[in-house]
């Protein structure tokens, strides 16, 4: 797992307060890991903090899943 | 009850009666206060006469970028943000037929826009915090309407609905979100009005007299104190029995 996965497997566990083994690639941040809309946005925030970038509102509503957020943020950081 | 100490609260439209009111009532309270308001010595006036724990950030609400910014210059002047109190307005009356498209969007872009951007740029810190106190300051017509007030009636009743759909945003984030409903209250927006119309206000309010600012402020310190915590998406009115809603 990439340094980014794993930090993005840790903002998750900690915000949503899920177990490590749920936070699986596929896992879905709202049908999955019992997020609600606004703690959507409160990762969005936190993803944002965490890797200093700035996540525009039409890529925030692409990401839904974990693996979204990690290739989202790893395309990020190759271009950065 | 309703200690503030320890708590960052900014108030727009500082310069005016409640607004100062409000500042000062939370300043006696305990809170530290940024002042906001577009008179500059105005508020180092307040500023000065609060002395410590008191800081001025003038703004003019007409300018949607200036608005934006004001939280995060609240912030950074005190050190955190944990209520914000919207309570600057203005008022451009006229009868509906006659009122011309710029009294409509000013009124709506200082009491309602603003309140929505000042809000909007607060929350993110409050949300993080999981604390945040927001209050706008409406007005009984924006409940029970008022000839003349088409526009101000509009953003009054427009800014309750925002807070209403907000409150049930934030609830879960530890955020509340109310209002504060002055009816005829002593101010400068009062002061305009002319001896008959004081009376004919005067003749509908059951306490016989027009309210105080502190009175207001009183209000706005309980719903911005932790004991209110479950209180949210309402409306408090002060109105001497005016109306009982």
């Amino acid at each position: 797992m990439s340094d980014i996965a794993e930090r993005v497997k840790k903002i998750v566990i900690e915000h949503l307060g899920v177990d490590a083994e749920k936070v699986t690639e596929n896992a879905s941040f709202i049908d999955d890991l019992g997020a609600d809309s606004l703690d959507t946005v409160e990762l969005v925030m936190a993803f944002e903090e965490e890797f200093g970038c700035e996540i525009p509102d039409d890529a925030a509503e692409t990401i839904l899943t974990v693996g979204d957020a990690t290739r989202f943020l790893e395309k990020n950081a190759a271009q950065a | 009850m309703f200690d503030l100490t320890g708590r960052y609260a900014l108030v727009t439209g500082a310069t005016g009666g409640i607004g100062g009111a409000i500042a000062r009532a939370f300043h006696a309270q305990g809170a530290t206060v940024a002042l906001s308001g577009t008179r500059a010595e105005v508020l180092e006036q307040l500023a000065a006469e609060l002395g410590e724990r008191a800081h001025v950030v003038p703004a003019n609400l007409k300018d949607e970028a200036a608005v934006d910014a004001l939280p995060g210059a609240a912030e950074s002047a005190m050190g955190g943000l944990d209520i914000l109190v919207h309570n600057a307005g203005v008022t451009r009356d006229n009868l509906f037929l006659r009122m011309k498209d710029e009294e409509w969007s000013e009124v709506l872009a200082v009491n309602l826009s603003a309140g929505f951007r000042l809000y909007r740029a607060a929350l993110k810190g409050m949300m993080k915090r999981r604390y945040g106190r927001l209050i706008g300051v409406t007005s009984l017509v924006g409940v029970t309407g008022n000839p003349g007030q088409g526009n101000y009636a509009a953003s009054k009743a427009g800014l309750i609905g925002m807070s209403k759909s907000l409150a049930a945003e934030v609830a879960s984030r530890n955020i509340t979100v109310n209002c504060v409903a002055p009816g005829f209250i002593e101010s400068p927006m009062t002061e305009a009005l002319n001896e008959k119309q004081r009376e004919g206000g005067i003749s509908r309010i059951p306490a016989g007299r027009f309210g105080q600012g502190d009175e207001v402020a009183a209000a706005a310190v309980y719903l911005a104190s932790s004991e209110a915590a479950y209180v949210t998406g309402q409306t408090l009115h002060v109105n001497g029995g005016m109306a009982m809603i």
